[in-house]
């Protein structure tokens, strides 16, 4: 299993909202972050959940966003962060955004 | 017998108001699908021979004696060996392992706070939480409250529990949705050179590695 992104990488999570056992919260469907780590490949947790193999594996990575991006009217500073860990299924190049 | 008695003997004036409620029984409220389906799945596990009554009872009081003082200790360590401390950000797991600490087999990640930065960890989507090496979670970190207002405006919700970060510091909060947990390893404070690993230790709290708090400069007195 080759990871599609890299460190450094502008990433977009999809904006979808299937149903099922998804680990992708709601507040970063849409936003835009950088890889921060690529963290190896992990079985599907979507299909795991369901009490099938995972299988094939995903690539997992670290996202951080700007915090101020995640929320409107955030309260904190413009240097804070959140870091989330995301299934490849779940990125897209940031160009790609439409 | 219940609680009805008359008062015909000396309560003191602040039980005149007649007798107070029940504290409700564990059993009161009914049984989720998840708690039938748990304790079905144990009794017939015992029934069919695979593990027996004391194998269960025996795993469930080892992980309720699970507690902070192992990352405590790790905490500690990485604060006196340099080497120690690379080699748990790289891999807390092997690090606990050269300790004799078993961290188990899901792979736990330390982030460091530094001058510039400060970690919290949250578990947005349940309660995630790595607790062979902390002990199991506090209610609060799995109520709704913690995760959701953890990711939305961590820095209120620190200044409730009493840690206040100044703006120039960078908040990180770590939402751990998926295969990985986390841990914080906080700032060794000023005070305390020369100290032992022991002494050290005991300035590392369960809070202080969630990342809701952070270790006491020794000769601060606690007001508890």
């Amino acid at each position: 299993m080759t990871a599609r992104f890299a460190v450094g990488d502008s990433v977009t999570v999809r904006a979808a909202f299937p149903p099922g056992h998804v680990r992708t919260p709601f507040f970063v469907r849409g936003k835009t972050g950088r890889v921060a780590e690529v963290l190896g490949p992990y079985r599907n947790p979507e299909e795991l959940a369901y009490g099938r193999k995972g299988e094939p594996a995903l690539a997992l990575y670290r996202v951080i966003f700007d915090t101020a991006e995640l929320w409107d009217n955030y309260q904190g500073t413009g240097k804070d962060t959140t870091v989330i860990d995301i299934y490849e299924n779940w990125l897209e190049p940031e160009e790609e955004k439409v | 017998m219940p609680h009805d008695h008359p008062h015909d003997h000396d309560h003191g004036l602040e039980h005149a108001h007649g007798p107070h409620p029940f504290q409700p029984d564990l059993e009161e409220a009914p049984l989720t699908h998840y708690q039938a389906m748990t304790q079905a799945v144990g009794d017939l596990l015992i029934e069919k021979g695979v593990i027996t009554a004391d194998e269960l009872r025996a795993m469930l009081e080892s992980i309720d004696a699970k507690s902070p003082a192992a990352g405590a200790r790790m905490v500690a360590r990485a604060w006196t060996d340099e080497g120690f401390k690379a080699r748990m950000l790289a891999d807390v797991n092997a690090a606990a392992a050269d300790l004799d600490i078993d961290a188990g087999g899901i792979p736990i990640r330390a982030v460091e706070n530094t001058e510039d930065v400060h970690n919290v960890i949250v578990c947005t989507l349940c309660s995630c939480y790595p607790r062979l090496l902390i002990g199991l979670p506090p209610d609060w970190y799995k109520s709704r409250a913690y995760r959701s207002r953890t990711v939305r405006e961590p820095r209120v919700v620190l200044a409730e529990f009493g840690t206040t970060i100044p703006d120039d510091v960078e908040v990180r909060v770590h939402d751990s949705t998926a295969d990985l947990r986390y841990m914080v390893l906080p700032r060794r404070p000023a005070g305390a050179d020369g100290w032992s690993e022991d002494e050290l230790a005991g300035l590392v709290t369960r809070d202080c590695m969630i990342g809701v708090a952070l270790p006491r400069s020794p000769g601060t007195k606690s007001r508890a």
